[in-house]
Parts: structure tokens; C-alpha cells; sequence
């Protein structure tokens, strides 16, 4: 039906986070020009993504229906309804990783986590984005996990770089 | 207001300052074709399929939400207007899934009706189409978003009319759909089920969950006694699936039709209402007199009550407990009917015709099983009972009037009128003055409380006690009297909500008229003066005159709020949650 991805993370949300939330949707609300998409991307700041418990109380503040909040949310492509993962796994999808082969590599990394992009796993260990130009592209085709770059990539490489950090 | 000149196809016409090129094409003979355009609800020029050519003006423009102003010169057929009218109707088609002579809006779509006259050709653009699954999570609705054009107008009423706001446009660019908030399934969500995005809907992506084949089975079933009963409403709109005007009355020839189809005893639900008045009357007397929750709100329209249990929990003290005039009609069919026929109500298959499409949820509540199983076994919308009068091959205009069945067939005028917005306000006035006061109101008419506009109030003095009543249609009016009532600076004694704008008369399960007629007719008007003329002109215009109801508390219910009035007719409601 659509390329939007719901979560299947348990939130885990803290009460510091919620309180924050909570301060910057009264700013928001009592400024000149209180918008949802403004709510949006300061509820991101905070929490990394934007789940059903943040998202209804961004509905509620505003005074719009959750359908309405929903609507921006997916609508652009700078908002997530998934939290990183501990591990965070992009594998480069710029010019030059791509001519090299990360569109493979990508698939092999979807097929070894169970994941397909824009996905993280239920226990929210890991996550896949696929990402732009990281600016190495002397080491095409790049994967980045977290801050850990792994260059001149092959297929029969993921499975073990997988391995490590399932071993983590 | 200021007039300004403008001209129309070199038409000259003068029209006010401020009008849109639709408004003013309109004053000089021109129709333009609309698609996603819904006056006063959905005008965002989003479909461009209005667009016309304004001299001087750098590219086509949308001519439902274009002003006009002085000296403008507009053209609404030109090559270029045709051209783009054509490509923009020939791609929505090319993802559309084109199952038109088996669709539920063939001949009434309006996407099929734009594409006959632009010419349009149905597979000019082949290509990918959207993927889209069928939402059939609730036993009113059915949402099958491979015929959805994005035109909004479902989710604009949804939000305008009745401030619920379920649905709305998800994704982006190819992937735009119209959906739930985290893609959830319409039964999940604050949905209350009124139908008026089908009756908004211009193709056949959202129709009813709908109930023929049952009923059917049960006329074609030996074994089964079928009862049939309409709604109020429902006679002033059948007619026009007939292709007779707006504001037809067809009550005569709609007993026909039920007759003909087959039906074993043709009822009629104003029985259900006028037995509504006297236990809704004799519980808001009660709750005025002894300290009661007030105001009282009536319960009649399930949509209602659905929204009130959704958005105004802490609420539900204020709503009379007693059952719709749908479910109290069934509730009697199951318990006093069947006795009366010595029968087991299991054999009695009660099925009513309804303005509403909630009707379909109403009757899956729990406590609406008086004769421990459910009250009403089918409820069916005007089109679905058009559809088995066509398809029966009954010549509907060439029908006789006749008459309904006694003794759940007899009706006041005061039932009758339960069909219009104020028209469960003026019967139960009709009926609690006297009860209170001991003589004849001053007129049978309330007038005040009559009319389409969205909220009513007035007062009147009850035996030199001031009663306050205020009436709203559309739930986003009736938030807006909710509102109050939780903070408690509601004025009012009794108020009487109906979920849709004019109440039943332009229900959710009423006769779908295209934007065209919806935007030039005031639809709700006519159906609801049909209704008030034949009350003027009826003898018995009073619940507790009814015989019929006379007779049913002699020899089953005992008083209005007795015991057996309470099992019968009275039911409990729910808190839920908004998400």
C-alpha cells in the first residue's frame, strides 16, 4: 500500500523526555505561528523518532486529530516512524558505491538482518537506512555503522560484519 | 457587497465581489466540471479538473477557489481547458481500477460521468497503479482505495462536519492514500460510522458493508417471519433513486414496494420513535422533577452516541439511556410482537431500512438484545433497498400508495418528523408539555427548534417552569455544545444532537447526489419540508396519542419507565478511547 514504515519497537520513552516535549509544545502553541510540522521536528530533536505516544501528544497540544499529525509526519521525507537501532547499518547508495555494487550489498544486508530498509528490528538492536554520498568514495562501495566505516566492500563480507555486531 | 462586471465566454455577467469563477459561470448557464470541489467544505482546487483560461493570466487557473474581480475575462472551453481537462481525467484513470460495470457506482460516478464528457479515452496512459487494499474492518463501511481519485472530499467531511478527522491523505506523491493515523484499520480508530464520506464520495471507493444477501435469504426462508420498517427520513429521499426530485414523498408507494418485495409485515420505525418520545419524554420529566443529570441528551442517532463515547467519556451521564426508535421497533417486534403472534422471536428476522449507515454498527451493541438475542437482524440504507427494488424489477413510479401494517405501522406525525433536525425536540415538547403542563400547548407547532441551520436553541415555560433546549446536527457542532456542557456552563435543560448536518433527512445512508446538485440544491431543506408537510397535514401528530402505543403499555409494558419499559427499551453506553 505505501512506503511508510511503522514500528514494531516497544516505545521507551522517559519521563525527562516527555516533560521536554511537553515544555516545547507550550512554546510552540502560544508562538505566532504554531504549526505541526514545527512540533514534528522538535518532538524528533527529543526522542529521535516520532512513535504513536509522541504523535498523539502533539495531537492533543495542537488540537488537530492524530490522522492529521499522521498525515504530515509521512508526508515528508525529513520525519521517522522508526528509532535507529543500536546498531545502525547504511550501506551507500551514492553514484559511485552504486556502480560498484552496494545495490547488492544492500540486499544482502537486508536478507542477513531481516530488514527491509527504513526498518529496525523489534528488540531495536538493529536499524537499516540506506544513505547518500558519505564522502569516501575512493572506498566504494561503503557501508557505516554507527560511526564505524567498512570500505571496498563485497557480498560475501556482510554476513560476517553482521556477526560481529550480533555478537556485541 | 459589491457587484463587479465579469465575463463569462464574452457572457456579461454581474456578480458579487469575492465570487469564484465556479459561481459566477454558474450565473451565466455555465457549468463547469468539478471533481475534488465541494462548496463550503472541500476547496482547495487540488483535481484541476475546473480549470479555465482567464485573460491575461500567466496559466490555467481553478475556477472553484479562483475570485473573480472587475473587468475579468473568463473562458471555460477553449482547446487549451479541454486539452487539460482531458489529460488530468485520462491519468486519474490510469490508476483507477476500471471495474465500472460491476462497481456500486456505476452510472452515479462521477469520475465516470467526467470522463463520458470530455471524451476522455479510459486507457490512454497505461502504466503502474498504485498499490491499494480494501479496508472492511467494521460492518458499516468498506473502504477499496483502487477507486479513490485523492479528492479529499471524505476527509474534508469527516473533519468539517463532524470534527472526527479519522482519515486523511498519507504518504506522499504515488503513494498517497487516504487513511488511518499508523495506517490502522478504520474499526480501530474514533470512526462513529455516520457515512457521510460515502455520500461525499464522487466513485465508488467507499461504499456500505452491504445486507441484501441476508435479507433475501430470510424472505426466501419458509420458516422465517420477515417484519420490514423505515426510518422517517427514508420515505423523502427513496424517490430519488427513482429519479423523481428532491423533496419527493413516496411513503404510499414505498409500502408497495416492501410488499411487493416480499416482506411479511410492513412496519414502520415512526411506530419506534413515538415510542421513543414517551420514555425519552417520561425520563426527562423525571430527571427535571427529582434532580437529575440535565441536560438530558437524546440517543436516537448512533453516529452520535458513538462520539460522545469517544470524545466525551466523562460524559455519558448526560445522554437518556433509552434505546434508538431503530432498536426500541425491534426490542417490541422480539418481545410483544412475537407473543402476540405466539412465535419464537427466533423465527421473527426484523429488518429496517435506514437514512444511516451507524445503524449497521448500532445494532451489534451489546444491551440492545431485549429478547436476549439482537433486536434488529438487518439494516439496510435507502440504496441498498433501491438496489432490491430494481432489481426485483418493481416499477417503482408506477406503484399504488398504500398503507402500512397495524399495529407497529401506526404512527404519529410527531414520530414522522424524528427524520428532520429539531424533529425529536418538537415531538417530545408536544408530548412533555401536556404531561407536565395538563393541557395543549399553545401551538403543536415548535417552530423554533425547526430549520437546517446547525445549532437551535429556545425556551419554553412549563407550568411557569423555563425550559432550555438547544438542537445541533453535525458532530462538529455538537462538539462545540459538548464543550460547554463539560465545563458546565451549558445553559440547557434538554438538547438533541443528530450526527449529521440537517439530521436523517441527509444521512449517510440516503440517496448519493453528485457535487453538482449537492453544491446548487439545498438537498436537506427540501427532504426535510417533504417531512414537515405531511405532519401538517396528518390527523394524529402526537406520540402519546398514538393507539398503537396505547395498546402496547396496556398489554405489555405497563407504564412509560416501568420495569418492563426499562428492560425493553432502555440500554447502557461505553467509554472508549479517541486513538
Amino acid at each position: 500500500m505505501s512506503k511508510i514504515k511503522l514500528t514494531t519497537v516497544t516505545f521507551k520513552g522517559t519521563a525527562e523526555q516527555e516533560t521536554q516535549l511537553r515544555q516545547v509544545l507550550t512554546e510552540i502553541k502560544q508562538s505566532e505561528h504554531p504549526s505541526v510540522m514545527t512540533a514534528l521536528q522538535r518532538a524528533q530533536e527529543i526522542y529521535g523518532y516520532l512513535p504513536i505516544e509522541v504523535q498523539s501528544i502533539i495531537a492533543d497540544y495542537m488540537g488537530v486529530s492524530l490522522e492529521e499529525v499522521f498525515g504530515v509526519a509521512t508526508f515528508y521525507a525529513q520525519f521517522t516512524l522508526n528509532p535507529k537501532g543500536e546498531y545502525a547499518f547504511g550501506v551507500c547508495l551514492g553514484t559511485a558505491c552504486y556502480v560498484k555494487g552496494s545495490g547488492d550489498i544492500q540486499a544482502k544486508l537486508e536478507e542477513c538482518l531481516n530488514l527491509h530498509d527504513g526498518e529496525t528490528s523489534p528488540d531495536g538492536k538493529y536499524s537499516i537506512a540506506a544513505t547518500r554520498c558519505v564522502g569516501c568514495c575512493g572506498l566504494a562501495p561503503v557501508m557505516v555503522v554507527n560511526k564505524e566505516v567498512y570500505g571496498k566492500l563485497t557480498v560475501k563480507d556482510v554476513p560476517d560484519i553482521v556477526a560481529k555486531y550480533k555478537a556485541m | 457587497m459589491a457587484l463587479v462586471n465579469v465575463k463569462i465566454n464574452n457572457i456579461p455577467v454581474q456578480v458579487e465581489e469575492g465570487s469564484t469563477i465556479i459561481e459566477a459561470a454558474r450565473v451565466a448557464g455555465i457549468k463547469i466540471p468539478t471533481l475534488c470541489y465541494l462548496k463550503g467544505v472541500n476547496e482547495i482546487g487540488a483535481c484541476r479538473v475546473c480549470v479555465c483560461e482567464v485573460k491575461g493570466a500567466r496559466s490555467l487557473v481553478a475556477a472553484c477557489v479562483y475570485p473573480v474581480n472587475e473587468g475579468m475575462e473568463v473562458f471555460t472551453n477553449t482547446e487549451k481547458v479541454k486539452q487539460s481537462r482531458k489529460a488530468t481525467v485520462e491519468l486519474l484513470l490510469s490508476n483507477h481500477n476500471q471495474d465500472c460495470l460491476s462497481c456500486v457506482r456505476n452510472n452515479n460516478c462521477e469520475l465516470q460521468r467526467l470522463s463520458l464528457e470530455l471524451g476522455c479515452s479510459s486507457h490512454k496512459y497505461d502504466g503502474v497503479k498504485s498499490e491499494a487494499k480494501i479496508d472492511a474492518s467494521t460492518p458499516y463501511l468498506i473502504r477499496d482505495n483502487s477507486k479513490c481519485v485523492l479528492c479529499r472530499r471524505c476527509v474534508a467531511v469527516c473533519k468539517q462536519y463532524q470534527s472526527v478527522a479519522v482519515i486523511g491523505a498519507n504518504g506522499r506523491g504515488f503513494d498517497t492514500h487516504i487513511g488511518c493515523a499508523f495506517e490502522a484499520p478504520l474499526g480501530n480508530t474514533a470512526c462513529v460510522g455516520c457515512g457521510q464520506c460515502i455520500v461525499a464520495c464522487p466513485t465508488g471507493a467507499l461504499h456500505e458493508v452491504e445486507e441484501i444477501e441476508g435479507v433475501t435469504a430470510a424472505i426466501n426462508d419458509p420458516t422465517k417471519r420477515v417484519v420490514i420498517a423505515a426510518a422517517p427520513s427514508v420515505r423523502v429521499g427513496l424517490g430519488e433513486e427513482f429519479g423523481m426530485p428532491v423533496g419527493s414523498n413516496v411513503e404510499g408507494k414505498m409500502a408497495a414496494a416492501l410488499r411487493r418485495l416480499g416482506f411479511d409485515d410492513v412496519f414502520d420505525v415512526n411506530f419506534g420513535a413515538d415510542l421513543t418520545i414517551m420514555e425519552e419524554g417520561t425520563e426527562f420529566i423525571h430527571r427535571l422533577q427529582n434532580g437529575g443529570t440535565l441536560p438530558m441528551i437524546t440517543s436516537c442517532s448512533p453516529a452520535w452516541v458513538k462520539f460522545c463515547e469517544h470524545n466525551f467519556p466523562d460524559q455519558l451521564d448526560h445522554l437518556s439511556t433509552c434505546k434508538s426508535p431503530q432498536q426500541m421497533f425491534g426490542a417490541v417486534c422480539k418481545t410483544y410482537y412475537a407473543q402476540k403472534l405466539n412465535m419464537d422471536p427466533k423465527d421473527l428476522v426484523v429488518v429496517t431500512v435506514m437514512p444511516c449507515t451507524a445503524k449497521k454498527f448500532e445494532k451489534t451493541r451489546a444491551a440492545q438484545n431485549a429478547a436476549g438475542i439482537p433486536d434488529i437482524d438487518y439494516a439496510i440504507t435507502v440504496r441498498e433497498l433501491a438496489k432490491m427494488i430494481r432489481e426485483a424489477g418493481i416499477i417503482f413510479d408506477e406503484l399504488p400508495e398504500e398503507q402500512f401494517d397495524a399495529p407497529l405501522g401506526i404512527f404519529s406525525g410527531a414520530g414522522l418528523i424524528f427524520g428532520a433536525t429539531g424533529g425529536v425536540m418538537e415531538a417530545a415538547l408536544r408530548t412533555v408539555y401536556e404531561l407536565v403542563v395538563g393541557k395543549e400547548a399553545p401551538s403543536i407547532d415548535f417552530k423554533e427548534v425547526r430549520g437546517t441551520q446547525g445549532i437551535k436553541v429556545a425556551e419554553y415555560d412549563l407550568a411557569g417552569k423555563k425550559v432550555r433546549v438547544c438542537v445541533a446536527s453535525g458532530l462538529a457542532n455538537a462538539r462545540k455544545i459538548m464543550d460547554e456542557v463539560r465545563a458546565g456552563t451549558a445553559p440547557y435543560d434538554f438538547i438533541e444532537i443528530m450526527s449529521c448536518p440537517g439530521g436523517c433527512v441527509n444521512g449517510g445512508g440516503q440517496p448519493i447526489r453528485s457535487a453538482f446538485v449537492r453544491n446548487n440544491t439545498d438537498i436537506k431543506g427540501l427532504r426535510a419540508k417533504a417531512i414537515y408537510d405531511q405532519d401538517k397535514s396528518m390527523k394524529l401528530r402526537k406520540s402519546h396519542e398514538n393507539p398503537a402505543i396505547k395498546q402496547l403499555y396496556d398489554e405489555f409494558l405497563g407504564e412509560p419507565g416501568g420495569s418492563v419499559a426499562h428492560h425493553v427499551l432502555h440500554t447502557k453506553y461505553v467509554a472508549r478511547n479517541r486513538y
